[in-house]
């Protein structure tokens, strides 16, 4: 693999972009999956479970959307990227059952182990045995879907 | 600092790096998608190796910063479980937290909307089962 100036420009802004990312999830909280059950936690709203809701993902999620639809929004302005010949998004907009059968089996994951893959990932050498047990999962699992669907 | 603002910093922070992946790379910042392909696709995946090893440095160096507090809340059979839900599911919807949630909406992509409605959704019905069989963790 013959690395380009560009490559390795697009790869330091990607660390940066990392460490952000991992800044972010840590002050709001997501590091701790007992914080995103308390999140998805609904019926605790309704006093039901004895537990408390928890609305700190709500706040995390709504600040980095806020950002989000601007950072997005403002795309036509752009030629290019910075360290990129061209944008690469996802074109499609169709819904289909691949679409929905996977959120479904995402939610289910999600809320037994109140870990997503950014703040499974980031928690690599943090989160003790039991992100082991999860990564040690997730990512056959992710080669799975890979095999089967693509 | 209240603590939900200091949540809505962190999540304003997780905005800044997908728009810093946006402006410099002109890509979405799908955590899944970034993971999948990184095993799949080696060769191309220069940036991101370099984003995987930012976040996963930045979460050793900010929890112990902050002291961040990760609490246990599944035995290891679950997490085996929930992990194989959350990566299989992912790459077959082609997206999580942050590719539907946070980039996909900020697009305004149908898709992305239609699936972070129906991983939230079933994330709580799930938690409900859970409290209810439970009262507590899986």
């Amino acid at each position: 693999m013959s690395a380009t100036t560009s490559d390795v420009r697009a790869a330091i802004i990607a660390l940066g972009a990392g460490l952000v990312f991992a800044a972010g999830l840590t002050l709001g909280g997501m590091m701790d999956p007992s914080k995103v059950q308390g999140f998805l936690d609904i019926g605790a709203l309704f006093g039901w479970g004895g537990g408390k809701w928890d609305p700190s993902l709500a706040f995390v999620m709504g600040g980095a959307l806020l950002v989000s639809l601007f950072a997005f929004g403002a795309a036509k302005s752009h030629q290019a990227p910075w360290a990129s010949a061209r944008f690469e998004l996802p074109t499609r907009r169709d819904i289909d059952a691949k679409l929905v059968v996977g959120a479904i089996l995402f939610g289910a994951g999600w809320g037994i182990a109140g870990y997503c893959p950014g703040p499974a990932l980031a928690s690599l050498f943090t989160g003790g045995a039991d992100i082991l047990w999860f990564l040690g999962a997730m990512l056959p699992g992710m080669l799975i879907a890979q095999k089967w669907f693509s | 600092m209240h603590p939900y603002l200091v949540s809505l910093v962190g999540g304003l922070l997780i905005g800044v790096s997908v728009w810093l992946m946006f402006a410099g790379l002109g890509r979405v910042t799908g955590i899944s998608s970034i993971a999948a392909a990184a095993l799949t696709a080696p060769k191309e995946s220069l940036w991101r190796y370099a984003f995987l090893l930012g976040l996963m440095g930045g979460g050793l160096l900010f929890v112990r910063m902050f002291g961040a507090v990760v609490t246990s809340v599944a035995s290891p059979v679950w997490l085996i479980v929930a992990g194989l839900l959350v990566g299989f599911g992912t790459v077959l919807g082609g997206g999580c937290t942050s590719g539907h949630g946070v980039c996909g909406l900020g697009r305004r992509s149908p898709r992305s909307l239609i699936a972070t409605l129906i991983f939230m959704v079933v994330g709580m019905a799930t938690v409900a089962v859970i409290r209810a069989l439970h009262g507590g963790a899986a």
